[in-house]
């Protein structure tokens, strides 16, 4: 029975140590360590939380993406094909305004060029009557250089003259 | 757990039959008592288990080399006293030819028969509040203990709340998340914040006296009726304290219970509260002093059979030590699981104390019940 009964002595240490342990560390040990694993879970928690928000906001971007890709893809086709049709215009546009324009060119050259040939062909005639002048001049000139050429022509002419 | 405790009774039993044959021998035998000093076991392992004003380490030719402990004398009317324990000398048998008792200094001696008392030598009223083996071996606990809990804690600081846990930190965290989940919030509820650092210095506490007690020429703190007793008285008067209305009307009035059975209902109740520290107290002492005394008498064996016959000594030392090791193995499992339990039976008892209205309904109904019960 000895064994069951509790000496003062080391009753009275024993609380005295488990009150300051009790203290000490609830103060410096417990209270830090149950803070920081009460964070961290909360802080896990948080984490998870704002994945699961992140991954919906990333699927919701996605198919936003995607709606907006489709309708650039609409857009793009739309604007191309205006584009084409533009080309079109503006490509007959001028090709009939350089056809008129060839055309009017055209025209004015064979005009000039018909002007040119009657005003050279003028000139040719001039020149060439000139020169038929010249010659029947050097030509008379020289058959009509002797007195007697004189009077047998002038005796012609006088025959021609038919004195009625 | 059941089991294990059937178990460690059935090894006490085994050992102390062994240690009264041994006893029983020397009865016989006075001549060869005289002339050979036989082995005596229960003084041995007494002499282990029980506290003492002196740390004895071993003996080297005979003589017992320890370390002296500080002597503290509180004595109504004088004041403290304070001296070594080396002082106390010459120890010789009293005329009762058990107890042994010391020679005087300054007015006061000690007498050892299973535990050692300091008593004055006019018989006159002191209070003894020495520094034991189990005191001193419990400063270290408490030094050790703050040292781990402070660094861990630092290491929370330092690193950050959402690092992940290394080392000591990892190992400690381990356990205290399972006290806080396993223990803490199933028995006490949503209230468990505020007790959680009882339960922790509880376990804690217990858990490393355990743990020292079982290293060789450790005391055996934990196994010391006045340290659970400690514990306990802690726990009850936190119960106590903290027990709300409903716990109390509840244990001196409960509901839906005829006149005449409360008179019978209400003294048990009150029992029951008083049984909770004492089987707490009881439950860790019993448990940590089988152990001690369990692998002491193990060897014990060896010493035993040895006096009888040295070729049966040397045979059976590897039986003892199989039977040894296995002993540490389970009882370094045993100084867990009684931190647990201790830590956890106090949570329970603290959570019956401050249950909440809604499940007192289910108490009152449970009352109901066994009314019923009665009746039928």
């Amino acid at each position: 029975m000895d064994l069951l009964t509790p000496e003062f002595g080391l009753f009275f240490w024993t609380l005295i140590a488990f009150l300051c342990v009790f203290f000490i560390l609830g103060k410096f040990a417990w209270k830090p360590i149950l803070k920081a694993l009460g964070e961290r879970e909360s802080g896990i928690a948080d984490s998870i939380a704002t994945a699961d928000r992140l991954k919906k906001e990333m699927g919701q971007m996605k198919s936003e993406n995607e709606k907006l890709m489709m309708q650039a893809r609409e857009e793009r086709t739309a604007m191309l094909n205006e584009a084409k049709e533009i080309k079109d215009r503006i490509v007959n546009e001028a090709k009939n305004q350089a056809k008129t324009e060839a055309n009017k060119i055209f025209a004015d050259a064979q005009q000039q060029i018909q002007q040119q040939k009657m005003a050279a062909l003028t000139e040719v005639k001039n020149e060439i009557g000139n020169l038929a002048v010249e010659m029947a001049e050097k030509i008379l000139r020289k058959q009509l250089a002797t007195d007697e050429a004189q009077n047998s022509y002038m005796n012609q002419l006088a025959s021609d003259i038919k004195l009625n | 757990m059941m089991c294990k405790r059937v178990f460690s009774l059935f090894l006490l039993a085994l050992s102390l039959l062994a240690g009264n044959a041994a006893f029983a021998q020397q009865e016989e035998l006075p001549g060869a008592k005289q002339a050979k000093e036989g082995f005596n076991a229960t003084e041995v392992i007494f002499g282990h288990i029980a506290d003492s004003h002196e740390w004895h380490l071993f003996d080297l030719n005979g003589k017992p080399v320890a370390m002296p402990l500080p002597v503290i004398i509180y004595k109504p009317g004088a004041g403290l006293e304070m001296f070594s324990s080396a002082h106390f000398e010459e120890w010789e048998k009293m005329e009762d030819g058990k107890t042994k008792r010391s020679g005087s200094y300054n007015g006061y001696h000690l007498e050892k028969n299973m535990k050692e008392k300091l008593i004055a030598d006019d018989g006159s009223k002191i209070y003894d509040i020495s520094i034991t083996k189990n005191i001193l071996s419990m400063l270290i606990s408490v030094v050790l203990l703050l040292w781990l809990m402070m660094s861990v804690a630092k290491k929370y600081q330092t690193k950050g709340s959402l690092t992940a846990p290394s080392g000591m930190q990892n190992a400690m965290e381990s356990v205290i998340i399972f006290m806080r989940d396993e223990v803490a919030k199933p028995n006490l509820g949503h209230k468990y914040k505020k007790y959680m650092p009882l339960i922790l210095t509880v376990f804690f506490f217990i858990w490393i006296n355990n743990m020292l007690g079982l290293l060789p020429g450790g005391a055996n703190f934990t196994g010391n009726i006045a340290v659970t007793l400690c514990l306990s008285v802690v726990a009850f008067i936190v119960m106590i304290v903290n027990a709300n209305k409903h716990f109390w009307s509840h244990l001196l009035n409960p509901p839906g219970v005829p006149l005449g059975i409360k008179f019978l209902l209400v003294p048990i109740e009150i029992i029951s509260l008083f049984i909770k520290p004492v089987a707490l107290t009881i439950r860790l002492f019993a448990n940590m002093l089988a152990g001690h005394i369990v692998i002491l008498s193990v060897i014990s064996m060896i010493f035993i059979f040895g006096f009888l016959s040295k070729v049966a000594g040397i045979g059976f030392v590897p039986v003892s030590l199989v039977f040894a090791i296995f002993m540490f193995f389970l009882e370094l499992l045993v100084a867990a699981i009684q931190a647990f339990i201790f830590a956890n039976l106090t949570a329970v008892f603290i959570g019956q104390a401050i249950e909440d209205i809604h499940h007192h309904h289910e108490n009152g109904q449970e009352y109901n019940v066994t009314n019923e019960e009665i009746v039928a």
